[in-house]
């Protein structure tokens, strides 16, 4: 019985680090990203990985938690894309820019036939 | 809390739930349930792994784009097709993409997705929805359509 205990509690923490490691590698990349599409990417990508983790650890950890972390788990990942989309497509909308790097924009095609 | 009686909680909730579904679903759903056979809710299933290994590849991606000191990235706009008919599909089909690798739906206009793709590799509608969409359309359109 602690066994068991004893393993998924070390399981749980090693998914909370893994976590909040893809947690600060998102805020990293909110710094090093050069405009906001960018920074949505690794925003979105990297936060929604990082909570799931996070979340299924926290269920490992006592396991009475687990239904109810799955639920949340399941709720960020339907909602965190839309709502990068949306932030997106406000951005592009209210006219910022993309970066001077990007190569294509065909977007742009679409507003212009509106 | 202790577990019985969250127990309790979850199967009362669960057979409140059923019982208001069983009335609504005709007014709430287009197709009723039909949504329910069981190929469809096979297929769902199998997308599950398919969905999740995409999203770890993606952030591994990330960790990748975000660590290297030269930031390799070429970012873009680019235009894809999709055949998904069905709306909630399509919805799917947007998040999906939104957190697999290097892209993000911007817009769905009709049948065009627009998206932001952080390395563009192409630019012809053709071979990017092949390289944006993967193996996910076979598995929603069997789901949804």
């Amino acid at each position: 019985m602690n066994w068991i205990d004893l393993s998924l509690s070390i399981l749980g923490y090693i998914f909370i680090g893994i976590g909040s490691f893809f947690l600060l590698l998102a805020s990293i990349g909110l710094l090093r990203m050069p405009d906001v599409y960018n920074r949505m990417q690794t925003a979105t990508k990297a936060t929604t990985l990082g909570a799931l983790s996070v979340l299924f650890g926290v269920g490992l950890l006592n396991l009475h938690w687990m239904p109810k972390s799955m639920v949340i788990a399941l709720f960020i990942l339907l909602t965190a894309p839309v709502g990068a989309s949306a932030l997106a497509r406000a951005s592009y909308k209210s006219g910022i820019a993309l970066w001077k790097g990007s190569v294509v924009d065909k977007y742009k095609e679409e507003k212009e036939e509106e | 809390m202790d577990s019985q009686h969250f127990l309790q909680e979850f199967s009362v909730g669960i057979i409140f739930a059923l019982i208001a579904s069983g009335f609504s679903y005709t007014h709430l759903s287009t197709r009723g349930l039909r949504n329910l056979s069981p190929r469809r809710i096979g297929w769902a299933i199998a997308y599950v792994p398919v969905f999740l290994w995409a999203m770890i590849k993606a952030n591994l991606d990330v960790a990748y784009r975000v660590l290297h000191p030269k930031r390799p990235i070429k970012p873009g706009i680019v235009r894809i097709r999709t055949h998904l008919k069905n709306p909630v599909g399509k919805l799917a089909l947007a998040n999906s993409i939104t957190l697999t690798p290097g892209t993000m739906t911007m817009q769905i206009v009709d049948d065009k997705y627009y998206i932001h793709w952080i390395y563009v590799r192409s630019e012809d509608e053709e071979e990017a929805g092949k390289d944006i969409k993967g193996s996910f359309e076979k598995y929603l359109k069997e789901v949804f359509d």
